[in-house]
């Protein structure tokens, strides 16, 4: 039996008084400026989110304890338009470099504001690790009921 | 919040893991999980709302019929994690950007 049904891409859009070369700057040379503290998955608390600006350049986390927490690299540069990330952490929270997800931002002017549009899609590339994921929540949360019936349904559709 | 927060909140709500426990059974349209629920089918329509939300359950048409089924690839706790992330994210992006712009202006004086 095929998979046809796939988690939708995350979107997002919000529109800034500003334009768009100063977003497009501030969402790559300015990463580290407003990448969120509280949602950091490394090891470590973050220090400095780090984004090089040319097609192939990585993106990452320097971490407290020094170590860097890769997340991927950037798959198209077009200031002060577009840009294309690879997110390359599974539902595992580990950096894997053959996983592909793609967060494609774009910055579109709005009279004197920008809007910056955001999708984050291919998250049905993370299949294989969602598993591992789905196993530790289990785990933490205790729904085992549930959960046992979820993996039912994932062995009858596999 | 973390990822497993957006779903247990999700599934707080008893008829909510009632929807979600037909759907383990296989994809079903809004009428077959409504049926025999203690609850009006716009309502039901609403639980899947929350549930599709917290990535928990996707839907497709099907002609003139949405069908939902449960992700099947067990990644509806990811989803809902990276969707309250860009959320916050965004929030963030938005604050700096004007006040980097708010400073080039500044600056042109």
């Amino acid at each position: 039996m095929s998979l046809a049904i796939k988690p939708a891409p995350v979107k997002k859009s919000i529109t800034v008084a500003a334009p768009p070369e100063t977003a497009f700057r501030v969402f790559t040379a300015g990463l580290d400026r407003w990448w969120p503290r509280s949602h950091s998955i490394g090891e470590a608390p973050l220090k400095t989110a780090v984004l090089e600006p040319a097609v192939g350049g990585r993106w990452y986390g320097l971490l407290e304890n020094g170590a860097e927490a890769e997340w991927g690299d950037v798959l198209a540069w077009e200031p002060p338009r577009r840009v294309l990330l690879a997110w390359r952490i599974g539902a595992d929270w580990k950096f894997d470099p053959a996983l592909l997800t793609e967060v494609e931002v774009t910055f579109t002017p709005d009279g004197a504001a920008t809007r910056v549009e955001l999708e984050h899609r291919l998250l049905e590339n993370m299949g294989a690790a969602g598993e591992g994921a789905r196993a530790q929540f289990d785990g933490e949360m205790g729904w085992g009921g549930l959960l046992a019936l979820f993996a039912a349904t994932l062995a009858e559709t596999a | 919040m973390t990822y497993e927060a957006v779903a247990f909140t999700a599934l707080s709500d008893p008829t909510r893991r009632r929807v979600l426990e037909r759907l383990s059974r296989g994809p079903r349209a809004v009428g077959e999980i409504a049926a025999g629920l203690p609850v009006s089918r716009p309502a039901v329509s609403q639980h899947l709302k929350v549930l599709k939300e917290a990535g928990l359950v996707s839907d497709r048409q099907d002609g003139a019929r949405r069908i939902y089924a449960i992700d099947p690839k067990g990644l509806g706790a990811m989803r809902a994690w990276l969707d309250q992330f860009w959320d916050v994210a965004l929030a963030g992006l938005k604050a700096e950007i004007e006040r980097a712009a708010a400073a080039e202006k500044d600056q042109d004086r």
